[in-house]
């Protein structure tokens, strides 16, 4: 399993360019909000923690759908249902690379692009802890949606379509949080709430990933 | 004589030509009767003016969307456990008119929303749920939409339909903790003492049952359909080997 995941993230760092253009997308839409809702300060550091998530969450759906197209292309996944290893286990490999290409960049980088917009100072450290402990569940989440779309032509749109109404709570609780923690309010509930979702995501949602991968693979 | 005798898609056939005229005739019966007495019969409710009628097509057609949903999930694992096929259309057969129904519940609570709340739309909890649930709905019948084979199709919408049940019903309460809602509590249950008065309840009433019944018309109705696109398809392989 350590194999396949350091394979996978040679495979992402070396070709297609993928570690990188997740974080240049995120950079992109944080430039493009000022020009969208006008530079002044205070405005922007009350979307601050809003628009840092939505772009990390559009930035992490960008990569998706290469989780495992290509390794179905060339027959690779084929090799990898038929492999000791579970394909449960494979699929949480998979999106294990994926967050470490995808989300943790995006983790580190958030604060950084969290001074362009204004970000309040006490939200700092929120917004870090919301971003690591949810951009797990979307990672996990978005391997759901590639294993669902795997076998289509141009399933790109689609596992938007799929995956985005599934990141919903996710998206609530890790703004709120940092709502909260910003305003130096009780952030107990949400942080709880928001590390339960990730880790009942991580335990379960892997089981339906590979499921739908086998009956893909049919 | 059990209930998976309905597997059977010939049996399946024959009770439901049977049963498609009866639950249509009565559906247009309570639709009719209910909406006619709910619309002109009753009188004006105090501060809601006119308005309140819509309440006769806005309740029983979001408790649908959402009960639509629940027989998906119900049909979906019926498919995913023992894999009779008429359950996996039943399923697809029901996404589309969910979405109808959902659809119908946002445009006539922003029809109602306007002279009550004073404005068409507010990300109230029930509203931005019931939105939530839309594209749940849109990304389930895209899925069903784009994939060729249709045992394919039926096993992987019916895992995202068990995936999607569990993170609709969570975003039901994320949303909730996360703004403060406008809709007044139930004001239908069954066990309180506080519901809505008589001559608004029987009508409503008399139009839930008619969308219930109007519902499974129209599922038969289509999984009729969908068998019979099923054998076309196969006759037409069929053609095509020999």
């Amino acid at each position: 399993m350590i194999a396949l995941l350091l394979r996978d993230l040679r495979l992402a760092v070396r070709a297609g360019g993928g570690f990188g253009l997740g974080l240049a997308f995120f950079l992109i839409v944080v430039t493009l909000v000022p020009f969208g809702v006008g530079p002044e300060g205070d405005v922007l550091s009350r979307i601050a923690t809003g628009v840092l998530w939505l772009g990390a969450l559009l930035a992490c759906l960008l990569s998706l759908d290469r989780i495992f197209a290509l390794d179905f292309e060339d027959g690779s996944l084929d090799l990898l249902a038929t492999a000791p290893v579970p394909l449960e286990g494979v699929v949480s490999i998979k999106a294990l690379a994926h967050w470490i290409t995808t989300g943790l960049p995006l983790v580190l980088a958030a604060p950084v692009f969290g001074v362009l917009l204004h970000l309040p100072g006490p939200a700092y450290f929120w917004l870090v802890v919301s971003l690591i402990l949810g951009t797990p569940a979307l990672s996990v989440l978005g391997a759901f949606g590639a294993a669902l779309t795997v076998g289509l032509k141009r399933g790109g749109l689609l596992l938007s379509l799929l995956v985005l109404p599934l990141y919903v709570p996710t998206l609530i609780f890790g703004a709120e949080l940092v709502k909260r923690g910003a305003s130096g309010m009780d952030t107990q509930m949400p942080l709880l709430m928001l590390a339960g979702i990730t880790a009942a995501t991580i335990a379960v949602v892997p089981f339906a990933s590979a499921a739908a991968i086998r009956v893909n693979l049919r | 004589m059990s209930i998976w005798e309905y597997a059977n898609p010939v049996k399946f056939m024959k009770t439901s030509s049977f049963l498609l005229p009866w639950v249509t005739g009565l559906a247009v019966v309570c639709l009719a009767v209910g909406l006619y007495w709910g619309f002109f019969l009753t009188p004006e409710a105090e501060n809601f003016k006119q308005s309140v009628k819509v309440i006769y097509v806005h309740v029983p057609s979001a408790m649908m969307a959402i009960n639509i949903w629940a027989m998906m999930l119900v049909t979906s694992l019926i498919w995913l456990i023992r894999r009779h096929h008429v359950s996996a259309l039943a399923a697809k057969a029901a996404a589309p008119i969910g979405l109808v129904m959902t659809f119908i519940a946002l445009v006539t609570g922003a029809i109602w929303g306007q002279p009550m709340w004073g404005t068409w739309w507010e990300w109230d909890p029930r509203l931005t749920s019931f939105l939530i649930l839309f594209l749940f709905y849109l990304g389930y019948i895209a899925l069903w939409e784009a994939i060729d084979n249709p045992d394919t199709a039926a096993d992987l919408t019916g895992v995202l339909c068990l995936v999607g049940s569990v993170f609709a019903i969570l975003s039901r309460y994320a949303v909730n903790f996360w703004n403060q809602g406008l809709h007044q509590g139930a004001t239908l249950s069954l066990d309180k003492e506080e519901n809505i008065s008589d001559i608004y309840w029987f009508p409503l009433l008399l139009c839930i049952a008619g969308f219930i019944l109007f519902f499974v018309a129209l599922v038969l109705l289509r999984t009729r359909t969908e068998i019979r696109a099923r054998r076309l398809k196969a006759l037409e392989q069929r053609e095509r080997m020999a």
